[in-house]
Order: structure tokens, then sequence, then C-alpha cells
């Protein structure tokens, strides 16, 4: 890259699914009839306070823990000022100088080569209100008029802010998809993009290769598609080398992708030039950290998928590869780990790589769901090693058993799929493949050894596939007299 | 029930002849709703009589409510119209919040409505609580029922007056920098701020989060205590709130005998009116009579009390009316092209002189570059200032003072000079930054005018200064009942 390299970081925030709102008593939900869920405190009606939900704290601690972060014995809300629409208040419920936790790592893998990015603080804080605006273009600018649906507002938000350690596009992917997977693990938010659940801010900037300070950044603000997030890091790069290489400075300054064009463009920055006014909350207390709680959730974390991925390439002997496809999200490793643990677990990674990722992804499934359960893939796969069926066999198998609710066991006794391993069964149709091709039977006679796949060929078809490979082989050679 | 007289009836009373059948709670209603009928075009006292509900939850008390009825039933209350009342128009006597139908009540008057208290109306005050006159209101000026020429204190004015001219038994307030006490003390009757959340503060429109606190205003210590009783609690709905750790007890104390006062010397600056300066010292001295021994101490960062405190109020208050935007509810203006014009002249608009100023005052203390020299000092003064009263209370049961350094000024003379009328909260303002309880309560005439003594203690120690102001009280014996002197009259001297 000409001598220049990127520095990345990110702010990830994440709309945690507890049951009701972060200051208030209001459900949680998505895709209700608008200003359904709200109340005083949600509206920011005259007198009402806020009341901080102990369940979205624990998730939070969860959060902290899993990033191995440091929990701060007493965190501090903050008021953060600005007047919109969309803040009913006018200042979020925010965390500012006494976060919740701070100094932790995320570890995630971009191929096979598992990178490290420091993270900065984890805090709390209070979605805003989702704006409508009339008109074609979406934004405020140039609408007739606004509609606020406060049914999102006050939805418990943690805020996940990393060092500027991310080194390029791709790995600024990888690191959210991971962290994605790892929230979604911990069961504190089903992280669905579409819906917002999960959004981030990124920040960029370029330095000539090896150097330790940092340069000048951009922002990119509120994004919440991997792809494009790539596509606009990476139309970044370049254009920010251009400019100092050229002797020119970077603007700090929040930029805009265009999906269309595949190139980013400056918000105007004076609207942007906010002073929020942070001070402490005063409708709050500090939030006074038990040790003895932070320990409880500490106790009941769940396996990681960076712990996992390890676990299975040490257990299962699996690549490590296949060990990340199979480990980084917690229904697919679930499958196969129950699946594994009743059939060879290496042919068993096979087959949940191949048929059975094919399949639920064809079928629109989520893993675990359908009807092939892990006990049926494991017997399945039992069936394979024991020489039951055909490796062939067994594919037809799995097509039958992914459409009727039947063991696989079943399917081969009905299906007549069972391999013909009986020599009584083989050698007449031996004989009469031998018979029906006599030219060929004299040639391999006389030394044309590559003959013998021709005749194993012809066995397997009269058996559509049954007949035992080995013992097909051994009844040919017998018959042909070698 | 022709003797009922209310200019000098007491709750504890009321209650009484309302249990024993002397009096129905419609008769008694009827009495305060005759009073008002009578002086309010005087006093101006409410900026909502609730006549006929009043009158007809009162009979339905009677007819209907049997041995249902709450502790308080029948007994007719103010309310001080910064707290919600769902259904009844809470304004903050406001422009901006002109018409606005509150959706759910305060606790502190849920609790009271729970206990079948008879709401007489919403009081006035200096639009959301700012003030010291209640000049500084939107709807009207209220009077002093003393003498209608001068101003009832503030912000709890509305609610100190009603109290005063036999407009209400009782009345709710709220104490942000004195706004109970110094009405109290300028209207001639008792009023207390507890320990900072010992009363919910959810439904009470916020001027200052962190120093408001709601309180009784009546024409006795006890009664303070008896409606104090009926608002404390934690309220899971106010994370700052707190339970007391006993009951609040209605005083029957007459000796002050081993009670050690501390008279710090800071309260009694040039500032302090010979006249409140002369009555103070009698009260002292009577309070030795009674066996209670009163010496000198000091509360050395007194004097940046007033500053910090006006850092502290106004940038708390320049985040919570933040939210009066126009756009949920409240006053909107009309013909905005846009967004911010919408915000600009709404806030322009609704907002009366003194809250934009300290909306102002406040944003500026809070922008960046600006805290730490303003916000951030005021806040190391709010703890050297706890720290004082902390040192002090090591030698001192309570300490006392005079609750205002003057008596009621005329209306308008300090209205040009904000400065001259923060003073007036002077001796109330730091009991606020400190979180401590304080009361206020009648010590005698000066010019005519009723001047106030004040109590104040370590936090929790609602009951210690319910006792000693009691006995006090009794042996001070002050008539409650308000001359009514016409705006025009002389003061006597
Ligand atoms: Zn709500």
């Amino acid at each position: 890259m000409s001598g220049w390299e990127p520095v990345i970081g990110l702010e990830v925030h994440v709309e945690l699914a507890t049951q009701t709102k972060m200051f208030c008593a209001c459900t949680v939900s998505f895709g209700d009839p608008p200003n359904l869920h709200t109340c005083p405190v949600c509206l920011a009606h005259p007198g009402a306070l806020p009341v901080v939900n102990q369940r979205a704290v624990e998730y939070a601690v969860r959060i902290a823990l899993a990033l191995g972060c440091t929990v701060r014995p007493r965190n501090v809300f903050h008021r953060k000022n600005y007047f919109y629409p969309d803040l009913p208040k006018a200042y979020q419920i925010s965390q500012y100088d006494e976060p919740l936790a701070v100094d932790g790592a995320f570890d995630y893998w971009v191929g096979d080569e598992r990178l490290s990015c420091r993270i900065n603080r984890v805090h709390m804080e209070e979605d805003a209100a989702k704006l409508v605006h009339s008109g074609e273009s979406g934004r405020i600018a140039g609408s007739d008029y606004s509609l606020v649906d406060f049914n999102r507002g006050g939805t418990p938000l943690i805020e996940i802010v990393t060092e500027p350690d991310i080194a390029s596009p791709e790995a600024a992917r990888e690191f959210l998809n991971q962290m994605r997977n790892l929230l979604v693990e911990l069961g504190v938010s089903q992280c669905i993009m579409e819906e917002g659940q999960i959004r981030w801010d990124a920040n960029i900037s370029v330095r000539p290769a090896g150097s330790t300070t940092l340069g000048v950044r951009t922002e990119l603000k509120n994004m919440n598609s991997f792809r494009f997030l790539q596509q606009a890091l990476e139309s970044e790069i370049p254009r920010q080398t251009a400019i100092l290489e050229a002797g020119g400075t970077i603007d700090q300054e929040t930029l805009h992708f265009d999906p269309e064009t595949g190139t980013t463009s400056s918000l105007r920055s004076k609207e942007e030039a906010h002073d929020y006014r942070y001070f402490p909350e005063p409708d709050l207390v500090p939030l006074v950290m038990d040790p003895a709680f932070v320990e409880e959730i500490r106790a009941a974390q769940p396996e990681l998928p960076a712990a996992r991925i390890e676990r299975f390439v040490r257990d299962y002997g699996l690549s490590r590869y296949d060990a990340f496809v199979l480990g980084a999200q917690g229904p697919l490793a679930r499958f196969y780990e129950a699946a594994a643990s009743g059939a060879d677990p290496k042919l068993t990674a096979n087959w949940t790589m191949g048929e059975y990722l094919a399949h639920i992804n064809a079928a629109g499934l989520e893993p675990g769901h359908g009807h092939v359960t892990p006990a049926r893939l494991a017997a399945l796969v039992g069936l394979v090693v024991d020489g039951v069926i055909s490796g062939s066999a067994a594919k037809q198998v799995f097509a039958l058993m992914a459409e009727e609710r039947a063991e696989p066991q079943e399917i081969v006794e009905t299906h007549g799929l069972g391999q013909i391993s009986d020599e009584g069964a083989l050698d007449a149709v031996v004989a009469r493949v031998v018979a029906d091709n006599p030219a060929q039977a004299d040639q391999f006679r006389a030394g044309k050894e590559q003959l013998l796949g021709y005749f194993v060929g012809l066995v397997m078809k009269a058996t559509q596939g049954r007949a035992n490979p080995k013992l097909a082989n051994d009844l040919v050679r017998k018959a042909l007299g070698k | 029930m022709s003797a009922l007289d209310p200019l000098r009836l007491t709750a504890l009373e009321a209650r009484r002849l309302l249990i024993e059948g002397e009096v129905s709670a419609a008769e008694l209603t009827k009495v305060y709703l005759d009073q008002i009928e009578r002086v309010e075009g005087d006093v101006h006292a409410y900026i909502l009589v609730a006549d006929d509900d009043a009158a007809k939850y009162a009979t339905k008390i009677d007819s209907e409510m049997g041995a249902q009825r709450g502790a308080l039933a029948g007994l007719p209350t103010a309310i001080k119209d910064n707290m919600v009342t769902e259904g009844t128009v809470t304004t903050c006597a406001s422009k901006i919040l002109a018409g606005y139908q509150p959706i759910y009540t305060a606790t502190a008057v849920r609790k009271l409505f729970d206990d079948h208290v008879v709401m007489l109306g919403k009081t006035n005050l200096d639009e959301f609580a700012m003030g010291s006159s209640t000049e500084n209101s939107s709807v009207a000026v209220t009077h002093n029922p003393w003498d209608l020429g001068t101003v009832p204190g503030g912000s709890s004015g509305g609610s100190a007056a009603a109290v005063a001219a036999g407009e209400a038994l009782w009345a709710l307030g709220s104490d942000t920098g004195g706004s109970i006490r110094q009405p109290a003390a300028l209207c001639g009757i008792v009023g207390m701020k507890p320990t900072y959340g010992t009363v919910s503060r959810y439904g009470l429109i916020a001027f200052a989060s962190s120093l408001d606190q709601i309180g009784p205003l009546a024409r006795s210590v006890a009664d303070c205590a008896l409606l104090l009783q009926h608002i404390v609690g934690r309220d899971p709905r106010d994370s700052t709130s707190v339970e007391l750790p006993a009951p609040v007890q209605v005083p029957t104390a007459e000796s002050l005998e081993g009670l050690r006062l501390g008279i710090p010397r800071e309260y009694l600056g040039s500032g302090v009116e010979q006249g409140v300066r002369d009555r103070f010292e009698a009260t002292v001295a009577l309070i030795e009579k009674l066996g209670g021994r009163c010496a000198e101490t000091t509360l050395p960062h007194t004097e940046y009390a007033l500053p910090a405190y006006y850092i502290i109020a106004p940038a708390e208050a320049s985040a919570n009316l933040a939210r009066f935007d126009g756009v949920r509810y409240g006053y909107r203006a009309a013909g905005a092209d846009d967004l911010i014009e919408m915000y600009e002249r709404t806030r322009g608009e609704g907002f009366g002189a003194e809250v934009k100023r300290r909306i102002m005052i406040g944003t500026y203390a809070l922008s960046s570059g600006y805290y730490d020299a303003y916000y951030g000092q005021a806040q190391k003064v709010r703890t050297l200032v706890r720290r004082d009263f902390a040192s002090a209370f090591d030698q001192f049961d309570l300490l006392i003072s005079p609750t205002s350094p003057t008596v009621a000024f005329p209306i308008g003379s300090r209205t040009a000079d904000p400065l001259a009328m923060y003073m007036s909260d002077i001796c109330t303002i730091p009991v606020n930054l400190a979180g401590l309880p304080a009361i206020s309560i009648p010590c005698g005439l000066a010019d005519g005018l009723p001047v106030g003594f004040q109590f104040m203690g370590p936090a929790f120690s609602e009951n210690l200064i319910l006792r000693a102001a009691h006995a006090l009280e009794r042996a001070i014996g002050f008539d409650t009942a308000p001359t009514f002197r016409a705006a025009s009259e002389e003061a006597p001297s």
C-alpha cells in the first residue's frame, strides 16, 4: 500500500434484549404500532424520573467480562445535552468519565491469523426514539413534517469503544462480525442489523507504515452493514493517502458513505459541532458494583466463541478453519457438538460443514431446526463408518432425512439403500456382468488391469450403487481368475 | 361550626373535629372555599381553585367512605403548582406549560390523595420555582396577607400565602434554596424542608434535581409534622429517595432542656435587618429560659454557598428545562419554518425572563472549557459547606438563625436587581447544598411583618427539629392570623 497503513477504531452500539427499557418499565419491542410502549419517563413528561434497569446492568457486565474489561466498582451516569426531536428530555442519559468498565481486549480471526484489539471502555446509555420524515429523501431537511415513534426511545444501549488497533478494512469487518457472534452468544442482544440492534461508528486515519504516531482521523457514523463499512474504509484509505502524499492535511470530520457511488463525502461539519455539556445525572445515584454480583455473573458466563474454537481444535482434532466455521456461532456449534458426541468428530465435522450447512442455508433454517437432528446426523455417520451404507447412498439418505421426519436406519430400509455385502447376492451380479462383456474380460485376463474399475462400475450400476465396493472388487477379480 | 376560624384553625384540631363528627368534610371544605371567595381577589394565592371538585369530593368522603376514610380524610389542602396532578392542569406558573394536563400524579400528592385529603387547588409560584417573591409568575403576583403591598416570599409564595390567609388548612411546597422556609417566614407560618431524599421527587417538576425537596407549610409545627408523616418514604420511582430511619412523630415536647444550639455567626451578617436581628435575639433569650444552651459557632464557607448555589441550580435547570421544546406537550410557537426556529421561538416566547437568565447561566457554566472553573468549583464548595455543617454538628444538636435577613419587602422593590433578590435566600441555601433538614417558625413581628426563626439539623434529624420547634412555638405563642393590611397603608413604626 505504497508505504501507508490504515489505523481503524470502532465504537459499537448494541441494543440490549431486556424486557423493559433502560430507565422505565415500558416493554422493549420491535414492529409494534408507534408510541404504544411509552410512559411519563420515556416521553420526558414534567416531573418524571429515571430508574436504572438492573437487568440491563447485568447484561452490560456480561459484555464487559466477556471482553476482559475491569468492571469499575463505582460508576456514574451523565447527561449528554442536545436538542433533537428523537431525544425527549433533550439530554441522553449516558456515561462519561466514570463508565461501567474499562481496559479489555477482544480476540478475533482474519483467516488463520488470530488478532487482538484493545477495548477502551464499555458504557451504558439509552437509545433515542425513531424519526420518520415525510418526503422522498427520508431525511429531515426538506421534509414537510416528521413523526416521532417513542417505542424505541429509552431502549438500553451499550457502547463498546475500541482502541485504534485495527489495521485493515477486512479486519474491521471480521472484528464486527465476530463481536456480533459474541454478543448473540452472551444472550444480551439479538443483534439484528436491519433493526439497528447493532450499529457502529468507525474512525480511520493513515500513517507511514511502521510509524507509531496517529494521523488525523475521519469518522463514519451510524453504520449497520458489514459490506458498506468495508467499502467505505477501502475508499477512505486511498483518499487520505493521496491527500497526504500531495502534502495536504486531513480534516477531522464526519463522513457519509454513499453505497451507490462507493465513495465518502463530508457532512456539513457545523451541524456536527456539539458541545454536549456533560454533567453527572443528579436524578440517579452512582452505581456501586457489588463484587459478589460481578462474580456471580462471571461464574454464569457461557463459553465464548474464541475459547470454543480453541477447544474444537484441541478436543476434536479439527483444523483451525473447520473449528472456526463450526465454533464461531453458538447454534451451529451446539448442533455439531451434540452430533459429534455420538459419532466420529472429524467425519461429523465434514458432514456438518458440507451437507448440513448446505441444507439449512437452502431451506433458510437456523442450525438445530428442521428434521435433521444431531442424533440423526450422528446415526447417519455411524452407518457409513460401519459400512452399512456407502458414501453415495449416505447422501441420498441425508436428502431424504432433510425432507421427512425419519431415522436414517429407517430410510435405508424403506428405500432399500443398504450396502450389499452378501457374497452370494453379489456373485450372480458379477457373473452376469462378466458374461455380458467377454471381450473386456479377455483383455483383463491378458493384463489390462485398468478394466477392473470398468467391471466394478458395472456391478455398482446394476445394484444402484449399493454393492460393497471392496467386496465387488474382490469378486470381480475372482470371477476373472486373478 | 360557625366558630371555625380559618385564620387560626390547625390541622390537628380540624382532624379531631372531623373524627368526632363535630364538623363534616363538606362543612370544613366550605369554610376554606368561602375564605378563598372572600380574600383571593386580594391575595392571588392560587393559579387554579378546584372548588367544584373539592366540594364534591368532601361530600363523597362524608357520605360514602365511612370506616374506609384515610388518616387525613377531609382536610382541605393546597398543592404548589409544580407538582403534577393527573387531570388537573399543572403549569409551574409558566406560559410554556399553559393548559398542560399531566398524565400522572406526583408521588407525594398521590400519598395525600390516598389519605383522602381534599385538594382545594394549585398554588402560585415563581415560574419553575425560580425566585424568592412569587413575582416571577406568568399568571399573577401573589400578595402577602400581612401587608398586601408586600411579597409573600417565594417560590412557594402561593402555598404560604394560602395557608396564612386561611385559604387552605395547610399546603405542600418545594424548597430548592429556601422556597418553603423563606415564604413561610415572610407569611408568618411554619414551613419545613426535610432531609434530601426523604420525600419522593417523582412528579415534582424539576428545577434543580440535587437540591429540590417537597415539604409541608402549615399553621403549626405539629401540623407540619402530621403532613410530613404522610408524604415521606422511599419511592421506587425516585432513585434518590430514602427511608427515614424512624417514623416522623407529631411533637408534644415543651422543654428545650439540655439542647445545644449553635448560632453560625455568618448568618447574622450586615444584610440582616435590625428588626429581624432584634426578634432573633429575643428568641434566643427565650430559648435559654426554656433550658436550651445557645452559643456562637462558625460555618466558614457560608459566603461561597450563594455563588455555588447559583452555579449548580442553574446548571441542573438548564438541562431539566430542555424538555420543554414544543414537540410533545405544552406551548408551541406557531408558524416556524423549521425545527430550530420552532425551538427558539417556543422557548423564547414560553419562558419568562428569570427562567431564561438561569438557563443561560447554567448553560454557560456547563460549557466545554468553563465546566471546571464553574460547575467543578461549585461542587467543591458544596463539599466544603457539607463539612462545615458536619463539624458544627459535632458540637451542637441543632443550629439556629433567622430564616430570612429581611421581612416581606414591597412588591416590585427587587425585581430590577436579581442579586438583591438572590440575597433573600442567604440563610436558607446552605442547608439545600448540604441536603439537610430545616424548619422556619414565626418568632414575632417587626414593623408589623412576621419574622422567621430557623432550626437546622443533621440529616434525618426531623424529629429532633420538630420537637425543638414545637417547644419554642408554644413559648412564643405567635398569633398566626394575618392583618391583611391594605397596600396603601403606612406601616406602623
Ligand atoms: Zn417508558
